[in-house]
């Protein structure tokens, strides 16, 4: 395998676990502290336990994103020394504070984990609460460090010199906010939808229904917010991307040609070598409108760039195409779901409902896989954007395809594990948790 | 601030070795129990450190972060010439890090256990062992920038016989603070007693493999005999390390368990002074003679600056937390199921 192509793989596919482990990880948090508050404010045992249930998921998870992003710190060394060594000391501010945040994080989730009747029970939910806070920051702290690969500030370059440096400057970078409240409310809707569908699941077969359902409506409620939310903080993106990376937005819309009024183009198969769009849907001036907010406003496309610095339009297209369509597709079951709580109720008792839930179950990492490849692949061929190439920024090492495959079969083995203990989690849900009717408060 | 700096990649990287190193050697004890007691050690080094082994793992993110954002270039040429042992130790971690929790939290007890058994105890053999290895290599001399074919630059960066009983080293000071630890985690006689011969055994083969370091070095060409006996710290460092040796022995029956515990640091505190004081600002030593320094290789003034100021900002917040965690588990022992 090509040392370059290794490195790559080994990275995005370090990145596209870590990425699962480490939404779940950061979100199901603040669904365990919300059932954790019900159960302290009602006193109803169900929602203790869900809470429990719940708490085991987060430490598995919790284990596996802290792993798998050790591994990380370490990969950006080891895969990629050239950018470290100038970038590390640029961008590193939001990594050290990542590191206190998960610090704090690693601790509150021992009290909480370990501290049940053993404190104030008001701190014991109060430090369920710090995971999920410190959780989220590092969060979007790791984010606005990835921003700054896309949107490099903070630094002069000349002459082949990084000079003048502020981390300060470099963390508050333009893409930090754009991209980390994006990536916030995909976590959010992701892990929402998926934790709701296993649980529509397990109420559609009728088990432990009373269980299932307390824990289904604060998933989904958590994940239809974040969904119904999100296409506001697409456009922001949208309108970012489209002013400091013009490459990137065409290659996402396979915009061959600058013009004006630009036309959306909806599926599609991009032809990058007679740079034409075959069986996409057209609707004309919208690229303009989300690009700029005006119908007749001009935008680039790939003939602005030379051939050496475009991105590959197809991979980008699709990708982009793939999170907007599972964007949508979420959108429109919240929808439905709130539509449900406010006029319909008996929805919420109906198996269609809970069987649209269970078909989303995937959707959303799905759009957050996605949404990752628009946003690495689109920079290329750039790892820092016009200022380092990725090819120039990769180990001497020969060999990385060894590497690579070890990896491969240990995160495939780690993701293998991780779902059948998941799967046993669910299947002693009545061992565990379940009640006779009588008994629930 | 560049000493701030400093000190606290010092500080994380003595404290991965105290908490972190103690929680390898709990897994490194399991893998030296007889089947007889295997259930009952597990069951005692899951007391032990389940609350606050994610915890002691931070040690090693702060420390490469430290490198990555105020050291880069030390960084990088480790991550280069040492990328093997780094992705070993990289795996070990993944391995050790997600079997320790498979198989608490697995809702079901049965044969799965014996999967995550063997591969909790194996790896916590193999990560600080390549920890060793990777920290014998910094220092050892046979980093080649110049070679030009894969091994040299690749494999004999990292494998000689220095590094490897570096390598042996860690493992058996790691499976000391272990069992020292676990000595005043157990209320039953018969356990106390078995963890004070495991503290016994691994003392010992720490000083065989402490030797192994001294003789090895000889073949190797590398100073250390002048690095820990040629000033006055490594001298004053070592004689106290090993008169607290003696006293360790002496209390090990009398069951003091937290003095038991900070010998056991002050000893491996000791160790890591003297070895590192000599060579310091020096981390990376090189084939050609060269260096890569602290002080001559850190990044921009600004970085270090912000960087020191993280961490400060960041300990106000982690260590008092760190300590009424570790304070409260300590306080009254944690039932075996949580819930």
């Amino acid at each position: 395998m090509d040392n370059f192509l290794a490195a790559r793989s080994q990275m995005a596919l370090s990145l596209g676990f870590h990425i699962i482990f480490s939404c779940i990880g950061m979100v199901m948090p603040f669904f365990m502290a919300v059932a954790h508050y019900y159960y302290l404010k009602t006193d109803k045992i169900v929602y203790k336990n869900v809470t429990k249930a719940w708490s085991k998921g987060v430490a598995i998870f919790f284990a596996t994103g802290a792993v798998s992003g050790t591994v990380l710190s370490f990969e950006l060394g080891l895969l990629w020394p050239k950018f470290m060594e100038h970038a590390g000391p640029i961008f590193g501010m939001p990594f050290s504070l990542e590191g206190t945040a998960f610090f704090i994080e690693a601790i509150a989730l021992g009290f909480f984990l370990y501290g049940w009747d053993r404190f104030n029970k008001w701190f014991h939910w109060f430090t369920g609460v710090i995971v999920g806070v410190s959780g989220l920051a590092s969060g979007i702290l790791v984010v606005a460090a990835n921003a700054w690969m896309n949107s490099p500030a903070g630094f002069d370059f000349v002459d082949g010199q990084y000079i003048n440096v502020d981390p300060i400057k470099a963390m508050f970078n333009k893409a930090w906010f754009s991209q980390s409240l994006h990536m916030s409310l995909a976590a959010f809707a992701a892990t929402g939808f998926a934790v709701a569908g296993v649980h529509a699941l397990m109420i559609i077969r009728r088990q432990n229904v009373y269980f299932h359902t307390k824990s289904f409506t604060i998933a989904a409620v958590f994940g239809c917010v974040a969904a119904v939310l999100q296409p506001l903080s697409g456009d922001i993106s949208a309108k970012d991307v489209a002013k400091r990376q013009p490459a990137k937005l065409a290659a996402m819309e396979a915009h061959f040609f600058t013009e004006k009024s630009a036309g959306l183009v909806i599926g599609g198969i991009p032809d990058p070598k007679n740079k034409k769009v075959d069986y996409g849907i057209k609707i004309p001036g919208l690229l303009s409108f989300m690009a700029h907010g005006d119908f007749s406003s001009e935008v680039t496309g790939l003939d602005k760039f030379p051939e050496k610095n475009q991105p590959p339009v197809p991979v980008t297209h699709y990708a982009f195409q793939i999170m907007v369509g599972l964007g949508m597709a979420m959108m429109a079951v919240s929808f439905l779901y709130f539509f449900a709580l406010w006029k319909k109720k008996t929805w919420l008792q109906s198996d269609w409902l809970l069987k649209l839930f269970v078909a989303a179950t995937p959707l959303g990492f799905l759009a957050v896989e996605a949404g990752w490849t628009v946003t690495e692949v689109g920079r290329q061929p750039w790892i820092i954007y016009n200022v380092m190439r990725t090819a120039d920024a990769v180990t001497p090492m020969p060999g990385i395809g060894y590497s690579f495959y070890m990896f491969t079969l240990m995160y495939f083995s780690l993701a293998a594990i991780v779902i059948f203990m998941l799967y046993r989690q669910i299947k002693m849900v009545p061992k565990l948790y379940d009640l006779p009717e009588g008994a629930q408060k | 601030m560049l000493y701030v700096v400093i000190i606290y990649l010092w500080t994380s990287i003595l404290l991965y070795l105290l908490l972190g190193g103690a929680d390898f050697g709990a897994g490194i004890i399991e893998l030296f129990t007889s089947k007889a007691n295997k259930i009952q050690t597990r069951k005692t080094l899951y007391e032990a450190i389940g609350p606050i082994w994610e915890a002691n793992h931070m040690w090693l993110i702060i420390a490469i972060v430290i490198l990555f954002v105020g050291f880069p270039v030390i960084y990088s040429t480790m991550s280069v010439y040492l990328h093997i042992p780094l992705t070993i130790m990289l795996l070990g971690i993944i391995a050790r890090g997600t079997a320790f929790t498979f198989r608490h939290y697995d809702a079901v007890k049965d044969d799965m256990q014996d999967l995550y058994n063997p591969i909790f105890a194996y790896s916590s053999f193999v990560t600080p062992f390549f920890l060793g290895i990777i920290a014998g290599s910094a220092v050892s001399g046979h980093i080649d920038l110049k070679a030009d074919n894969f091994l040299d630059a690749y494999i004999f960066s990292w494998l000689h016989w220095f590094s490897v009983s570096v390598g042996l080293f860690t493992v058996a000071i790691c499976g000391f603070l272990a069992a020292v630890f676990l000595i005043g985690e157990t209320d039953n006689e018969h356990d106390r007693l078995r963890f004070i011969r495991k503290a016994k055994a691994f003392n010992i083969a720490a000083v065989i493999c402490g030797s192994l370091v001294f003789v090895s070095s000889l073949i190797e060409d590398i100073p250390l005999i002048d690095w820990v006996f040629g000033n006055i710290v490594g001298i004053i460092a070592i004689t106290a390390a090993t008169l607290s040796l003696a006293v360790l022995w002496y209390l090990m029956y009398k069951g003091k368990a937290n003095i038991l515990r900070i010998l056991a640091g002050f000893q491996v505190t000791m160790i890591l002074l003297t070895t590192t004081y000599r060579h310091y600002p020096n981390i990376v030593i090189l084939k050609n003679g060269g260096y890569l320094s602290l002080i001559e290789h850190s990044g921009h003034e600004k970085t270090i600056e912000a960087l020191a100021m993280a961490l400060l900002i960041g300990s106000i917040f982690i260590l008092p937390a760190l300590f009424y965690l570790i304070y409260s588990f300590q306080k009254k022992k944690v039932d075996y199921a949580t819930d």
